[in-house]
């Protein structure tokens, strides 16, 4: 009897200094989509450096789009025995049965920036930015910016039918909803695209008088507000102020832009996701904690006051 | 019949839809066809026309000449990417403004030497032999970029894209230019004829003493050249270059407006100014969809019920129809003349 109440004790203490030291140097597999774009590079190297930060020990893969890729590393990572796993999904179905594998070996799964069709318990929590909030923080912004001035607003939209232009859309609509003075006047897609921005943009410019009846811009993305700057300068305007540009993403082009005065603001879709994922992770290993099923990432709006150039040279070096 | 209407009964098919698009369009978005004179240069949604053709422009002459030869390339879309991530990458690292543009234009150039190497030296189909550059060549520009968007300020080279010359924007001289150029090498000499020999029938060509794999050699490379042009216009535009997008999806825009100029995909006769007027078409189209303010999830419906009438009204059946209701009218008046006669 005593033996085993000392034996136990023992393995009590061993346990707890086995988890101490695997706290101390947590390894985590990240299974990444790839680097289609500045925003998904910039995610990549945030979550290396979050780890660096914290002591724990990242294992990446590169998915190059393809789920088989993404599974077959997970695969590999349960393998390894690591502590958890980090995913980027490529695609919101499929999941189930690695992730059945992984819940079997006890190794807590978080889904970065893209949520999956799965049952909720396969799946610690997810970390993803809410876009119709975007949308609507930029909205909010433009009816506190111009007043009671009536303003005709052209919307540069996304991809038709790709859910970031149909969620910011509507956020948008949301944000300027008190604000009877404020009225979408047109409205086409760009694509994401510089080039189309700046097509699309030429084209509202033409059919609205030469432009001088347009009051703000709307950009469903950065590089869409970039093309636009331009289309408005080759037509004898001033961006920034004659029409005031407001956009979605946060990447380092649009910050010299702005310290240019050629645009106003831009709300962030925050590369780190990997942050509040490792506090989630830390605080459910040490003690349990079954975090919140949805982590909504920060969307933060930048104006010209908040010192352009120094946020652009923050984030030059990310990847973008 | 003089030269003159006979080339303007070959183009009359793309002339009256590209007038009756205008027209609609004008009709929906008035103030379209105005054109005025805003900081020195040309100003108005004709002028855009003009000027947001010029990628599809560039390409389809070279897609004519491919096609003419009953091939087909598939790859300009990402030579284009390949094209502006080189001279991008040049210009910011402070090369000057010719020895950009001469070493984009001889990557172009191998790019479509590389296709004509597949095509004739290893006589693999043209489809496939295209593919392989337009799948492998997004991710060539993308290594040149680094995988970002690749900016850079240099207002001399921008003007390919943006600037202008006695008012009129430079992309339209640059179309123009190299549209002339070319087609006068190819009618004023033999070329044209070679060419359609070899897509006609490329053993009776060799045959007859046509030397049909240079021929088919040049076509590529021609083709890769005018690529290469339109890379530098897409480029200097938007003072980046962008190996994602850049041309994405132009090569389809490209085979679609030689179809409408009513180039046959088996090869033979071509007409380049067909072609053109049928990339016209296009961006009529898409200039068009912008300025009457549709809701964008009618974009493409638009475009394709519109290429659909054009391309009915072109087709051989309907032409035959056409053909048939004339000459029974015709055949009608001349029965009656003969039984006034007998009478």
């Amino acid at each position: 009897m005593k033996k085993a109440l000392v034996a136990a004790t023992a393995a009590a203490i061993f346990a707890t200094l086995a988890s101490g030291v695997s706290a101390k140097s947590l390894t985590v597999g990240f299974s990444q989509i790839g680097s289609e774009s500045g925003w998904r590079a910039a995610e990549t190297t945030v979550t290396k450096q979050e780890a660096e930060k914290r002591g724990v020990t990242l294992k990446f893969a590169d998915a190059q789009q393809k789920q088989e890729n993404q599974i077959k590393a997970i695969r590999g990572f349960i393998a390894q025995g690591v502590d958890a796993i980090l995913i980027a999904p490529v695609v919101a179905t499929g999941w189930d049965a690695v992730l059945k594998e992984a819940k079997e070996e006890k190794i807590p799964v978080i889904l970065l920036d893209r949520e999956i069709e799965s049952p909720k318990d396969l799946y610690l929590t997810a970390v993803t930015s809410d876009q119709v909030f975007e949308g609507k923080v930029a909205g909010e912004w433009l009816a506190k910016d111009v007043g009671s001035k009536d303003c005709k607003v052209v919307e540069l939209q996304g991809t038709t039918g790709s859910s970031p232009a149909i969620n910011r859309k509507k956020g948008f609509e949301e944000g300027i909803k008190a604000a009877s003075n404020i009225k979408i006047v047109r409205s086409q897609t760009g694509d994401f695209t510089r080039t189309k921005g700046k097509e699309v943009m030429e084209s509202f410019i033409k059919a609205e008088g030469g432009g001088k009846d347009i009051c703000a811009v709307y950009a469903h993305n950065d590089d869409m507000a970039v093309g636009a700057i331009q289309a408005i300068k080759e037509a004898g305007l001033k961006p920034g102020t004659d029409i005031k540009i407001v956009s979605i993403d946060a990447v380092p082009d649009i910050f010299q832009a702005m310290a240019k005065g050629e645009a106003n603001a831009t709300v962030e879709l925050t590369p780190n996701m990997a942050g509040p994922a490792f506090d989630a992770l830390e605080a459910y290993l040490k003690d349990k904690k079954e975090p919140k099923k949805w982590i909504q990432t920060e969307s933060k709006l930048y104006t010209q006051k908040d010192d352009p150039m120094k946020v652009y040279e923050a984030k030059k070096g990310l990847g973008y | 019949m003089t030269w003159f209407t006979r080339r303007l009964r070959r183009l009359a098919p793309q002339l009256v839809a590209l007038a009756i698009i205008l027209g609609i369009i004008s009709l929906i978005a008035p103030g379209f066809l105005t054109i005025s004179v805003q900081n020195g240069r040309l100003y108005g949604s004709l002028i855009d026309i003009l000027v947001r053709a010029a990628p599809v422009a560039l390409l389809t002459v070279g897609m004519t000449l491919v096609i003419a030869t009953r091939g087909i390339d598939l790859s300009i879309g990402a030579v284009i990417a390949i094209c502006g991530a080189v001279a991008a990458t040049l210009i910011s690292d402070g090369y000057s403004l010719p020895v950009v543009i001469a070493v984009s234009l001889g990557v172009g150039i191998v790019c479509g030497l590389w296709n004509g190497i597949l095509v004739a030296v290893l006589d693999i189909q043209p489809i496939i032999a295209t593919l392989i550059l337009m799948v492998a060549g997004r991710g060539i520009a993308q290594l040149i970029t680094e995988g970002v968007i690749l900016t850079f300020n240099d207002d001399t080279f921008a003007a390919l894209g943006s600037g202008s010359l006695a008012g009129i924007p430079i992309p339209i001289y640059l179309w123009v230019g190299t549209a002339l150029i070319i087609g006068l090498l190819m009618r004023r000499t033999a070329l044209g004829f070679l060419i359609e020999a070899t897509g006609i029938n490329r053993r009776a060509a060799s045959l007859a003493g046509v030397r049909a794999r240079f021929l088919l050699f040049s076509a590529y490379a021609i083709s890769g050249l005018c690529a290469a042009i339109a890379g530098m216009i897409v480029t200097a535009d938007i003072r980046g270059a962008d190996a994602n997008n850049a041309g994405l999806w132009l090569e389809l825009d490209a085979i679609l407006a030689v179809v409408v100029g009513g180039t046959s995909l088996n090869g033979g006769r071509f007409s380049i100014t067909a072609s053109l007027i049928g990339a016209l078409i296009i961006q009529s189209i898409n200039t068009g969809i912008l300025v009457s303010g549709f809701p964008p999830e009618f974009n493409l419906i638009i475009k394709a019920g519109i290429i659909i009438v054009v391309l009915t009204l072109q087709s051989p059946a309907i032409m035959t129809l056409f053909g048939f209701i004339k000459a029974t009218r015709r055949s009608g008046k001349l029965n009656h003349g003969t039984k006034e006669a007998t009478r």
